[in-house]
């Protein structure tokens, strides 16, 4: 029977925390003792065995399994990780944002009555009569205020947040377009602007 | 890596699931290994190494970034497949400790009078021997045999993850690869 002490040696050297003098001792014994030297070879071997079968793979929705039983994420986190995938849609939606606003404040403070400059147009407070039997030239454009026509406009009538009473004996050669809602007023703003725009690059 | 690891971390600090998506790839492989060879069953593998992900996510705040993730990381899944363990212990005999011995049980004390029979030396075989016999150890040897040898830990982080001395854990790696001597000599 083997001395333990040489047992210990062969776990020092296993661990790899062998020094030198030790490890001298244990190869010597194990030159002269077939015993020992089987119980090494086999030590190395059960290392070896158990190394090999170390590779394993996870079921593939390992992880989408564990993240979905995580609890639910800060709104702030997706919104941030949203904004940084989608650069161009985000910059287009912040331009859109800031589109809207500038449109609806620009609706707000068109409170104001106003109404396009035309020989014969009668104003009367916040309402605008086109009198029987005379002729408007050109579009007749009112916010904020009522328009009545009872006489004859040639152009476009465009009545925005108002109301507009077309008489029996009214007439309008052009097109007529009362505008009450925001998204009515933004298209119609947005049309302008375009119009505008072409105007711009055809002068 | 581990600067990418401590990065990830920041974030799932802030509750970024998806940088939390990233460090379960890194480490789902070694997470379900131990599982499985601490508990032998897939099934139960696979769950138990949720488990402990999840757990890392909801105890983030309490990991000390001055450490390494993954120690901290193994430490929580040990202790989920210990307690697993002692939770459906079938037949208590086999593995009773044997009074004095610090862990070792009767199993340890079988000789193995039946040597595995030649076909097993077909790599499938033996794989599924190998896996056999590890189950077979007392969990305080498995454990540290697993996290030494499949892990490719060193004695210093199974030492933290066990949260034991390291003369302990070099006493159950000697023990855990004498049993399993025993049991493989003949394979």
């Amino acid at each position: 029977m083997c001395p333990d002490h040489i047992i210990e040696l062969m776990h020092e050297y296993l661990d790899e925390e062998i020094d030198l003098d030790k490890e001298q001792i244990l190869k010597e014994h194990l030159q002269n003792c077939k015993e020992c030297e089987t119980i090494f070879y086999e030590l190395k071997k059960t290392i070896i065995f158990v190394k090999s079968i170390s590779q394993m793979q996870t079921p593939p929705d390992f992880t989408a399994n564990v993240l979905a039983r995580l609890p639910k994420e800060k709104k702030k986190i997706w919104m941030k990780r949203w904004l940084k995938k989608h650069p161009l849609l985000s910059a287009a939606s912040l331009f859109f944002i800031l589109m809207m606003g500038s449109l609806v404040s620009a609706w707000n403070q068109d409170r104001e009555f106003s109404v396009s400059k035309q020989k014969n147009l009668v104003v009367k407070n916040d309402t605008v009569i086109v009198p029987k039997g005379q002729v408007v030239k050109g579009d007749v454009i009112v916010r904020n205020g009522t328009l009545k026509i009872e006489g004859e406009v040639q152009g476009n009538v465009t009545v925005i947040n108002g109301e507009k009473y077309l008489a029996s004996a009214g007439h309008v050669t052009g097109e007529i377009d009362e505008i009450n809602e925001v998204f009515d007023w933004i298209w119609y703003y947005m049309k302008h602007t375009a119009k505008e725009a072409v105007d711009i690059l055809n002068h | 890596m581990e600067d990418i690891i401590k990065k990830r971390i920041k974030q799932v600090i802030k509750g970024d699931q998806e940088a939390f998506g990233e460090i379960v790839d890194i480490y789902k492989n070694s997470v379900y290994q131990l599982c499985y060879r601490m508990l032998g069953n897939r099934h139960e593998a696979e769950d138990i190494a949720q488990e402990a992900f999840i757990r890392a996510y909801t105890n983030i705040h309490t990991f000390n970034q001055e450490l390494k993730f993954s120690t901290w990381l193994f430490r929580i899944a040990t202790n989920l497949c210990i307690d697993r363990i002692r939770k459906k212990k079938p037949d208590h005999y086999l593995d009773a400790e044997v009074a004095g011995t610090e862990g070792l049980t009767l199993y340890s004390q079988l000789p193995s009078e039946t040597p595995l029979p030649e076909t097993e030396l077909e790599t499938l075989e033996l794989q599924d021997a190998v896996h056999k016999e590890i189950l077979k150890l007392p969990e305080k040897y498995r454990s540290a045999i697993i996290l030494k040898y499949m892990e490719g830990l060193s004695l210093n982080e199974i030492s933290e993850i066990l949260g034991l001395p390291i003369g302990t854990v070099k006493t159950r790696i000697h023990r855990g690869r004498e049993a399993l001597r025993q049991q493989l000599r003949y394979v």
